[in-house]
């Protein structure tokens, strides 16, 4: 909202000059956005009078004409404005001025005549974004007086930023309530008188939801010229509180509205037909407004209707059919109290905010109608003539809004605020707000203006205390912490470790949107239901993620396109999964594309080749080793779609799935155009990473005795069956089983594979013997022999 | 017996000589062994005795000692030299890069949100959380905002067909951290947020701190000694902190906190648009009706709440001027941010 300083100074007087002003209403809860002038800066232009407009003779759309500023001759200057004539005060240019958009006048000559100077319009001087002609001063303006000090152009103006609970300040009279609050003042604005009825006219208002609409002011002015301007002073204070001007009705409805915070609606009589019905929409009722759109306002929407249907929509904007235009000479004006409840969200609804519904939703002081009519007609009359008739206020009593007394207990503002105030400060700042205040036994009664409509608890009034006072009064006061113990519990698994513990292994943190791309989701994951957004920011953006690999493969893509030619990355976050409900599941996953290690010297060359999915599963199997419980993991082949089928791995922790690992499929490396094949994870965070709280296990103190066995095995026995096979034959005295070669090719059966164990062995309470070592080696054989048709390599 | 003068001269020159382990070895064989000269002189004691002299044998018995002692000296002259070439033989390029895996590193975002996290842990808070997606209770209705209130204009919300939403702030967790533990509580909660609105400085999901502590007398100038510690420790640093009064439905007083600027000192420059204030958090005293609908006695309790953007936190802390960084993932980025600790 757009203030300018001397609007506010005529209804309070400002003790500061503007940037203070600002900063003592930012510290009161009326932030000062920026603080402005009225005019973009220029120099060297001077109030000035045509002496004479005389044709060019080379030009038929320029006149050459004679300027007097008020001393010395006058200058000539040439001009092409339609409404430069003899007599007309305006604007002018000298030599060496410098306008907005560095634009520096110079002597010139025009097809073939001489100028000293140019005639300015308001678009030129940066007042206007566009003119018709030149600038048109009042008769009375001074000549030779520099334009800016004329216009009070150099006044600051005030853009403020009004919260929502504050309907009160939404007016030049609900800020300077504000500054006399701050400066310990009053309020003081122009008188707004009764003015004697110059007629009887009188149109019949009837309340028909007197509960939305309690009170109504009526007047009718007839004999209006609403062809003539609206005075210099009007329109430039409208135009810096950034509202154009239009006619002398509509400019004096929308003054008043920024003045006293009263929105207005102005109706040509003549096209009024009977009494006036304030009453709610029949369901779809078709509404013609000011702007032409018709909207179809359901029945919860307030309408002004006259014999023949809807003239506007209530407090938000007005119709068609009744609107005032030039020609109109008879005007019904209206200033009305809707009731916030009976407008809120309406207008968002139809799409249609306006000034006047931002207002009514927020609280119109409901006292002011019939002053804000006089108020206009005061403005109004001395500029498009005409006669008043009676104003008239049709109000429903019961439903115009109360002002119950607030309790406000001294104690309690004490406790809230942590800090004790003299009791005569805190009745002075209430007081000081227009409040009511009566001491009580534990404090005081409080009761609240009419425009406050935010003040209906013991905090709202706490509120207001602390904020006139300023919050720079409360002390920073330590509390003081109950020492309890609270639980930890351990095997929680310590997200900064898990995190590190990735980051230590090369890969870098990302953090991707929670919504992903519908098609590539389902190219990932085809059938898989995911949760859509009614209202997305691009279709792209649109469904929420039932995996962290939509978002990890792009931002890899992009990093890709960026000539990343190694990328590892892992993202913590939330995927949403539409299986039994919407659930949100915490969750870490992982991408890792390209080089296995990052370019250098001395490692051998299979080291520089594509990471594969044995590098992630290291990478796993570091992180299942920190959880203490490697041995419940198992890696089982599977497939899913979005990976490659031979490549697969349901990852399950003591038989639950907690998670997959795999390479990206290749029909997807195809189509998304990965230069290398991303090799993929995905865990559920407290499934996968739960810590067992390690316990010790007694050390052996004797000897461990190795043996190493080279097993010819078919292709489909896997290595955790071996394994498994090894563990259980070889008995408890296996302390560990190492694979150190798997090989295939020359001296082997095709479809077969040779796999190099380590076992080693060790018993707790002895040494073991040769003998007992060659037991145990000759049942893991036969053992191997028999069931996996496993043959022994010498 | 006057050449044993000769020949101790003669033995010391050829150990002297040896330049390696295996000649030493050899000279030491040839005069100490057992068919060595100096042993053989000894054998035959009592000839020497009687052509030389009882004191002959001693003669000869230190100058064994001497040579012993001369081998040994040269064997560790001789293990010297071998560690010396060796050393040398085996000088590497230790400018050379070292091997194997480089690390990466947490994204600034987690970490500043991690060190935030430690830090309220120290003075007292738990660490709470709540669901992404949200009702309207748990959003707007039990945080004072009823449909249609123009405070939601201010949340560009987004919904899905059943009427649930992606939350706005982390305040719901609020509501969620009382009706589950009551009061007392100090807790705060980080987490993600989302609003339809994605420009220059917005963008649609996006890090909050929540904080709440309520207590039978928790009072906003409790609340001002919080914000002011948390934001000097979290900046390792003085600074100035101000509030100014504002307006959240879900507290009252309400109040916007502002810090000196972290770049300038509070003097003015581009990042505080030249005011030498940051708007870093929004606070105040939680409602009634909140602490109401979270099933608080408001007669009995009292407390705060705070909201701040851990985002701007970790760009204010990392000097980082474009929030999209945060979420575009280039690695080039990312990798400016390997360092240990939060």
């Amino acid at each position: 909202m757009k203030i300018p300083y001397s609007w506010l100074a005529e209804w309070v007087k400002v003790p500061w000059p503007a940037p203070e002003l600002g900063s003592r209403l930012t510290m009161a809860g009326i932030e000062l956005e920026a603080l402005g002038a009225a005019a973009p800066p220029f120099t060297g232009v001077l109030v000035a009078q045509i002496v004479s407009a005389e044709p060019h003779p080379q030009a038929d759309k320029l006149q050459v004409c004679r300027v007097s500023t008020g001393s010395g001759a006058p200058l000539q200057i040439v001009c092409g404005a339609g409404n430069a004539r003899a007599g007309l005060k305006s604007a002018l240019a000298l030599v060496g001025a410098q306008l907005p958009g560095d634009l520096t006048i110079k002597a010139a000559k025009l097809r073939g005549v001489e100028s000293q100077g140019m005639l300015a319009s308001a678009k030129e001087l940066g007042l206007a974004d566009a003119s018709t002609g030149i600038l048109e001063l009042p008769q009375d303006a001074p000549l030779g007086r520099a334009l800016r000090e004329y216009l009070a152009l150099d006044e600051p103006v005030l853009d403020l930023n009004v919260t929502p609970n504050r309907g009160d300040a939404m007016s030049v009279i609900g800020i300077a309530r504000e500054v006399a609050a701050l400066a310990d003042t009053e309020v003081s604005g122009p008188a707004i008188g009764r003015a004697p009825a110059g007629h009887a006219q009188r149109l019949a208002v009837h309340l028909e939801a007197p509960a939305a609409c309690p009170r109504f002011a009526g007047c009718i002015l007839r004999g209006v010229n609403n062809r003539a301007e609206a005075p210099l002073w009007m329109r430039e204070r409208l135009r810096r509180a950034g509202v154009r001007a239009i006619s002398p009705v509509v400019d004096v409805t929308n003054y008043v509205m920024l003045e006293l915070g009263q929105p207005m609606h102005a109706y040509d009589l003549k096209k009024l037909r009977g009494d006036i019905r304030v009453r709610l929409a029949r369901a779809a009722e078709p509404v013609t407004l000011l702007d032409g759109n018709t909207v179809s306002a359901p029945a919860e929407v307030l309408l002004i209707t006259d014999g023949e249907g809807a003239v506007g929509l209530a407090g938000i904007m007005g119709g068609l059919r009744t609107a005032v235009s030039e020609a109109t000479t008879d005007v019904f004006l209206e200033s009305a109290y809707f009731a916030p409840d009976a407008l809120l969200g309406r207008a968002r609804r139809l799409g249609l905010q306006t000034d006047a519904s931002q207002r009514f939703e927020r609280g119109v002081d409901p006292t002011q109608q019939g002053r804000a009519i006089e108020r206009a007609i005061a403005l109004l009359t001395p500029v498009a003539g005409g006669t008043a008739g009676p104003v008239e206020v049709t109000q429903s009593a019961p439903h115009l809004p109360q002002r119950p007394a607030v309790p406000l207990r001294a104690q309690q503002l004490t406790r809230l605020l942590g800090v004790e105030l003299p009791a005569q400060r805190i009745e002075a700042t209430l007081a000081g707000l227009q409040m009511r205040v009566t001491r009580s036994a534990t404090g005081w009664q409080v009761t609240p203006p009419a425009h406050r409509f935010d003040i209906g608890i013991e905090a709202d009034l706490i509120e207001e205390v602390a904020r006139v006072v300023g919050f720079e009064a409360i002390p920073e006061t330590d509390a003081r912490v109950p020492q309890h113990f609270r639980s930890l519990p351990e095997e929680h698994p310590p997200e900064a470790a898990v995190l590190g513990m990735l980051a230590a292994r090369g890969y870098e943190e990302a953090i991707t949107l929670a919504f992903v791309d519908p098609v590539l989701q389902e190219r990932l994951f085809p059938g898989r239901a995911a949760l859509a957004l009614s209202n997305p920011i691009a279709s792209d953006l649109s469904v929420m993620r039932v995996s962290l690999w939509p978002g990890l493969l792009r931002a890899a893509l992009e990093n890709q396109r960026r000539q990343a030619d190694r990328i590892r990355l892992f993202e913590h976050g939330t995927r949403f999964e539409m299986s039994g409900g919407t659930r949100e599941i915490d969750t870490l996953a992982g991408l890792a594309c390209g080089a296995r290690l990052p370019e250098q010297w001395g490692v051998p060359k299979d080291m520089r080749a594509g990471a594969d999915f044995y590098d992630m599963k290291g990478d796993l199997a570091a992180l299942f080793a920190a959880t203490g419980a490697r041995q419940s993991f198992r890696f089982e082949p599977d497939s899913q779609p979005a990976l490659h089928p031979g490549r697969t791995a349901r990852v399950l922790r003591c038989g639950q799935s907690v998670g997959w690992l795999g390479e990206l499929h290749p029909t997807l490396v195809q189509t998304l155009e990965f230069t290398y094949p991303p090799i993929l994870f995905e865990l559920d965070f407290d499934a996968a990473l739960a810590v067992k709280r390690a316990t010790y296990e007694e050390i052996s103190r004797f000897p461990q005795v190795r043996r190493d066995l080279a097993v010819v095995v078919d292709e489909s026995v896997t290595l955790s069956t071996l394994a498994e096979r090894v563990t259980l034959a070889a008995s408890s005295l296996l302390r560990d089983l190492r694979i150190f070669d798997v090989y295939r090719g020359p001296g082997l059966e095709k479809g077969r594979k040779s796999v190099a164990l380590g076992l080693i062995f060790q018993a707790i309470s002895r040494t073991l013997t040769d003998d007992d070592v060659e037991r145990l080696m000759g049942s893991v054989i036969a053992d191997l022999r028999e069931n996996l048709n496993a043959r022994i390599r010498e | 017996m006057a050449d044993l003068t000769v020949i101790t001269r003669q033995a010391l020159d050829e150990v002297a000589a040896c330049g390696d382990l295996a000649s030493l070895e050899d000279a030491r064989v040839r005069w100490l062994g057992k068919k060595g000269r100096i042993t053989e002189l000894l054998k035959s004691a009592g000839k020497l005795v009687a052509s030389a002299g009882p004191e002959a044998v001693a003669r000869v018995q230190k100058a064994r000692a001497d040579l012993e002692v001369a081998i040994v000296a040269r064997r560790a002259e001789i293990g010297r030299a071998d560690i010396e070439r060796k050393l040398v033989a085996e000088r590497m390029d230790v400018t050379l890069p070292g091997r194997g895996e480089e690390p990466g590193g947490l994204h600034p975002v987690t970490k500043a949100r991690l060190r935030i996290e430690t830090l309220f842990r120290r003075a007292g808070f738990d660490v709470a959380s709540g669901p992404e997606i949200e009702d309207d209770f748990h959003n707007f209705g039990a945080l004072n905002i009823p449909p249609d209130h123009p405070a939601r204009a201010m949340h560009d919300t987004f919904y899905f067909a059943d009427g649930r939403l992606l939350r706005t702030h982390t305040s719901p967790v609020q509501i969620r951290a009382l009706l589950e533990h009551g009061a007392p509580l100090a807790v705060i909660a980080p987490g993600r947020v989302y609003r339809c609105d994605s420009d220059m400085t917005h963008s649609p999901m996006f890090h909050q701190l929540e904080g709440l502590a309520v207590g039978e007398n928790v009072s906003f100038a409790n609340m001002k000694a919080v914000l002011h510690g948390f934001l000097q420790a979290f900046f390792e640093r003085d600074l100035a902190m101000r509030l100014r009064p504002s307006y959240f439905p879900f507290t009252e007083p309400s109040a916007e906190v502002d810090m000196s600027c972290v770049f300038c000192d509070g003097k003015g420059c581009r990042t505080c648009k030249h005011s030498g204030w940051l708007e870093i958090s929004g606070c105040g005293m939680v409602h009634p009706n909140v602490l109401r609908a979270s099933g608080v006695d408001p007669e009995r309790y009292t407390g705060y709440a705070f909201g701040a953007g851990i985002d701007r936190l970790a760009m204010l802390r990392y000097g980082v001027n474009d929030l999209r960084l945060f979420f575009e993932n280039d690695l080039r980025f990312l990798r400016q941010f390997r360092t240990l600790g939060a």
